[in-house]
C-alpha cells in the first residue's frame, strides 16, 4: 500500500462519515413525519397517492398485516418482472430487437430483482429491452430498496412504541421511501454520471467504424464496432443508492459506460454505503439515543477498515506467478501496478479493491473489477463479508435489521453472562425475539452450505465452473453466498444461466430475503407490545466501546466458525498453492 | 382491516410507482439529459471530418498493428466488442491466464525486438470490461519508441501527442493517470493525412 492508496482510501471514509448525519436525521424526519422540505413541497402528491391507490394512511399495520401487506406487493412484483421478460418482444421501447428471455433466466432475474439480489445471470445490453430495463428492472430497483427500508422503520417502531399492536402503515412508509428519499437522491446522482460520460438516450446502438479491424471467431474482418447505449445513468443510480447492484451492462461498473471517470467511481462507491451507513443514525435519532446509532455504525467500521485496508495491500502486491514473466507490478506514478487482470485501467488497484469490499459489506452487488480474477485472499474478503449475513451495513434496510437481530443474540449472551434478563433500548428480551433472531442469523448458512455441497455433487452443478483447481469450488461457493445474502456480485466466470443455477439461486434469494424480513417484523410486533423497562444501574449500556467490541465478536464468531472449512477448501488453500506450497 | 382490503392498494401502488420510477423519471433524466449534455448522454461519440462515426472517446478499440499504440487485451469475441461486454474470469492460478500473457508477451517482443524494457503489467493483462479505452502512461513509454519508428516520426512528437491525450488523477488524488490509446491513434493517423 503507498501513500496514494492511504490517501484515496481516507478521502472516501471522511466523506462517507460526514455525511451520516445530515442524511439520517433528514431520513428521520421524513419517518416520523416532521417537515423536511421535499415532504412540505409534495405533501398533497403524496395524500393524492393513498387517496387513488385506496390506502388508508391513518391507520396502522399490525405486524401480520404489515407482512401480509409486503409479500403481496413483492410477489406481484415479482411476477410483473417476469411477464415483462417473456413479452419483451411484443412490447415497445425495443429498437435493438430484443427477443423474450428464457423463462429459467426470466424467474431468477424477477426473483433477483424484486428481492433486492440484482445477481445479473444474464447480459444486460445482449438480452434485456429499453422497456424491461425500465418498467421491470429500474422500478424494482426502487421498491425493492423502499421495503428494506420500511422494514427496518417498522422495527423501529418496535422499540419506540409502548403496549401497542401496531407497527405503523407498510404503504406510507413506502411511499415515503420512495417519493422523498430515493427519487431525489436518484434524480441528482443520475445526472452527475450523464455529465461525466454515462449514456441517457432512448435510441438504438451507435455503429462506429473501427480504425483497424479485427477478426471474428471464424477469421472474418470486422470493421465495425456495434457500441450498445441506452437510458443507463437513470438505472445506475438507483442500482447504487439502493444496494441493489444489477447494471445496465454485463461488465457493469467496469464498463466505461457504466463508470467512466474516478470522480464516477467515487460518486458510485459513495453512494453503495451512503444510505446503510445514513439508516445508522436514523436508528439512533428514532429511538431518542444516538448513542445507539453511532455504536451500531461503529461495529460497521471496525470490521469494514481491515477488510479495506488487507484487500488493496493483496491486490497491490500482484500475482507472484507473474514475476518470472518480466512484468513490472510495481506502483509508480506512471503506473497502478499490481494485480491489472480483470481490472479497468482508470481505476487501478485502489479503487477496484476498495469497490469489491465495500459492494459485499452493503450487499449491493455491483463491480468495477471481475471478482473471479481477484487474489484468491483478495476475493475471499468480500465472500467472506457477504457469509458474515450483510449486516455489516448491508442492503439498505436490511443490513441494519440484520445486525439489530444480532444485537439481540449479543445482549442474550452478555444477559447470561451477568445472569440478567437482557434488554435492548428498555425492551426485555424473551425467548420469542431470541429464537426470531437465531432464525435471521442462520437462514443465511443454510442456503449457502447445503446448495454449495450439491453444486458440486452433481453434474449440473460443476458443468458451471470456468476455473480448474480450488477456483471453481470458490466460484460456486460465492455464487450461493451472493445469493443467500441478496447480494448479487459473482465469480462471473461460474456459467449460471442454466436452467439448475437459475432456479437454485433464485430460491436462495427468495428465502433468505422474506424467511429474514418476516421473522424481524414478528419480532418487532412483540416488541411493540411490551412496556419500557426504565434504566437501571444494573442494565447493560449498549453504546459503549465494550459493547461494540462485544457485538463485533459475535458478528465474526458466527460467521467465521460456520464458513471457515470452506473457505480453506477454496481461496485460503488457493493462495497457498500460489505462494508455492505444495500440497 | 382485512386481508381483502390490501388488494387495492397493491395493485393501484405498484402501478402508481411504476409510472412514476420506471416512466416519469427515467423519462424526466433522458430529457434533461439530452438538453444539458447532449454529447455525453449519447455515448461521448468520436466523428471525423466527414461526420462519419469512428468511436467514442470511452470505448476502447482492439490494436495489432506496430505502428499504432496498442491498449488493453479484451476477454470479448470479437474484440472490444461493444455490444457484449465482459471479462476474461479467469482465476490467478489459472494457467490460462498465464498463457494469455505469454501469447502479448511475444507479440510485444515480435513487434520491437529490441525493446529490452520490463513490461508493465496493465499492457498483457485483459480489462475488467473488455472495452478499457485507456492504458497507464507507463504501457503508453514502453511502445513509444515503436510506434516512432514505425511512423518516421520524432519521439519527442510521439510524446507530445501521447500527452496531450492524458488524464491525470481527479483533483490531483484520485484514480489513476491513464492515457486515452484510441484517441492517440486518431491523432497518429491525422498527422500522416496532414502530411
Amino acid at each position: 500500500m503507498n501513500w496514494n492508496n492511504g490517501i484515496q482510501l481516507l478521502i472516501y471514509l471522511i466523506v462517507l462519515v460526514v455525511v451520516v448525519k445530515p442524511l439520517g436525521t433528514f431520513m428521520a424526519y421524513i419517518y416520523e413525519g416532521r417537515p423536511a422540505g421535499v415532504n412540505v413541497w409534495f405533501g398533497s402528491f403524496e395524500k393524492w397517492i393513498y387517496r387513488i391507490c385506496g390506502v388508508k394512511d391513518d391507520v396502522g399495520m399490525t405486524w401480520k398485516e404489515y407482512a401480509f401487506a409486503l409479500m403481496l406487493f413483492n410477489v406481484l412484483g415479482l411476477i410483473v418482472v417476469y411477464v415483462i421478460q417473456r413479452f419483451q418482444g411484443f412490447l415497445p421501447f425495443n429498437p435493438m430487437g430484443m427477443t423474450a428471455v428464457s423463462p429459467d433466466s426470466s424467474f431468477n432475474t424477477a426473483v433477483s430483482f424484486a428481492t433486492n439480489t440484482n445477481w445479473q445471470g444474464y447480459g444486460g445490453e445482449s438480452t434485456m429491452s429499453y422497456f424491461t430495463q425500465m418498467l421491470a428492472l429500474t422500478v424494482q430497483n426502487f421498491v425493492s430498496a423502499a421495503t428494506g427500508m420500511a422494514v427496518l422503520v417498522a422495527l423501529i417502531r418496535g422499540f419506540v412504541q409502548k403496549q401497542t399492536k401496531t407497527l405503523g402503515n407498510f404503504w406510507v412508509d413506502l411511499v415515503r421511501t420512495t417519493i422523498y428519499i430515493l427519487i431525489p437522491l436518484a434524480l441528482v446522482l443520475s445526472l452527475a454520471l450523464v455529465w461525466q460520460g454515462v449514456p441517457q438516450t432512448l435510441s438504438s446502438s451507435a455503429t462506429a467504424t473501427l480504425l483497424q479491424p479485427v477478426k471474428d471467431s471464424a477469421g472474418k474482418p470486422v470493421i465495425e464496432q456495434a457500441i450498445a447505449l441506452g437510458p443507463a445513468a437513470s438505472q445506475i443510480a438507483i442500482k447504487q443508492l439502493g444496494t441493489n447492484g444489477g447494471g445496465f451492462f454485463n461488465a457493469n461498473s467496469a464498463h466505461p459506460y457504466e463508470n467512466p471517470t474516478p470522480f464516477t467511481n467515487f460518486l458510485e462507491m459513495l453512494s453503495i454505503l451512503l444510505l446503510p451507513a445514513a439508516l445508522c443514525y436514523t436508528f439512533g435519532f428514532m429511538v431518542g439515543d444516538r448513542r445507539q446509532g453511532w455504536a451500531l455504525l461503529a461495529v460497521m467500521f471496525l470490521i469494514l477498515v481491515p477488510c479495506l485496508v488487507w484487500s488493496v495491500c493483496i491486490e497491490q502486491q500482484g500475482n507472484p506467478l507473474f514475476a518470472p514473466l518480466g512484468i513490472d507490478q510495481q506502483a509508480g506514478a506512471f503506473q497502478a501496478g499490481g494485480n491489472m487482470e480483470g481490472k479497468e485501467a482508470r481505476l487501478g488497484i485502489v479503487n477496484s479493491s476498495t469497490w469489491s469490499i465495500v459492494t459485499a459489506a452493503a450487499s449491493n452487488g455491483s463491480v468495477n473489477a471481475m471478482h473471479d480474477s481477484l487474489m484468491p485472499l483478495g476475493g475471499m474478503l468480500p465472500l467472506w463479508l457477504i457469509q458474515l449475513g450483510e449486516v455489516i451495513f448491508g442492503g439498505v434496510g436490511s443490513g441494519l435489521y440484520g445486525l439489530i437481530a444480532f444485537v439481540i443474540v449479543a445482549v442474550f449472551i452478555a444477559g447470561l453472562m451477568i445472569g440478567r434478563t437482557p434488554e435492548y433500548l428498555g425492551k426485555k428480551i424473551e425467548a420469542f425475539e431470541m429464537k426470531m433472531a437465531s432464525l435471521v442469523a442462520l437462514i443465511p448458512h443454510v442456503f449457502i452450505l447445503i446448495p454449495t455441497a450439491l453444486a458440486v455433487m452433481i453434474p449440473a452443478g460443476k458443468a458451471g465452473i470456468a476455473n480448474p483447481g480450488p477456483h471453481g469450488f470458490s466460484e460456486i461457493l460465492y455464487a450461493f453466498s451472493s445469493a443467500a445474502g441478496n447480494n448479487g456480485s459473482a465469480f462471473a466466470g461460474l456459467s449460471a444461466n442454466t436452467p439448475f443455477y437459475n432456479i437454485a439461486l433464485a430460491l436462495g434469494m427468495f428465502f433468505c430475503r422474506f424467511w429474514l424480513i418476516i421473522p424481524v417484523l414478528a419480532m418487532a410486533g412483540s416488541l411493540a407490545s411490551k412496556k419500557i423497562v426504565p434504566v437501571t444501574i444494573g442494565t447493560l449500556p449498549t453504546h459503549t466501546p465494550l459493547f461494540v467490541f462485544f457485538l463485533t465478536m459475535v458478528v465474526l464468531v458466527v460467521g467465521a466458525l460456520t464458513f471457515f472449512p470452506a473457505l480453506a477448501l477454496g481461496p485460503i488453500v488457493e493462495q497457498l498453492m500460489l505462494n508455492g506450497v505444495s500440497i | 382491516m382485512t386481508w381483502r382490503e390490501q388488494i387495492r392498494p397493491t395493485l393501484m401502488i405498484l402501478i402508481v410507482m411504476t409510472v412514476m420510477t420506471g416512466v416519469v423519471y427515467p423519462l424526466l433524466v433522458t430529457g434533461i439529459a439530452q438538453v444539458c449534455f447532449h454529447r455525453q448522454a449519447n455515448g461521448s461519440l468520436i466523428y471525423s471530418t466527414n461526420g462519419k462515426i469512428v468511436g467514442s472517446t470511452l470505448i476502447g478499440q482492439s490494436f495489432d498493428d506496430p505502428k499504432y499504440f496498442w491498449g488493453r487485451l479484451s476477454a470479448t469475441t470479437p474484440l472490444y466488442n461493444a455490444s457484449s461486454s465482459s471479462g476474461s474470469n479467469l482465476g490467478p492460478s489459472n494457467p490460462a491466464l498465464l498463457d494469455n500473457i505469454k501469447a502479448r508477451i511475444a507479440a510485444l517482443k515480435a513487434a520491437d525486438p529490441a525493446n529490452t524494457g520490463i513490461i508493465p503489467v496493465d499492457l498483457v493483462t485483459a480489462s475488467a470490461s473488455g472495452l478499457d479505452p485507456h492504458l497507464s502512461i507507463a504501457g503508453a513509454h514502453y511502445q513509444l519508441s515503436r510506434v516512432a519508428w514505425v511512423r518516421k516520426l520524432p519521439e519527442a512528437f510521439v510524446q507530445q501527442i501521447i500527452d496531450q491525450n492524458t488524464t491525470g488523477r481527479f483533483l490531483g488524488v484520485i484514480g489513476e493517470p491513464v492515457v486515452n490509446i484510441l484517441a492517440v491513434n486518431l491523432a497518429l493517423d491525422q498527422v500522416k493525412r496532414n502530411n
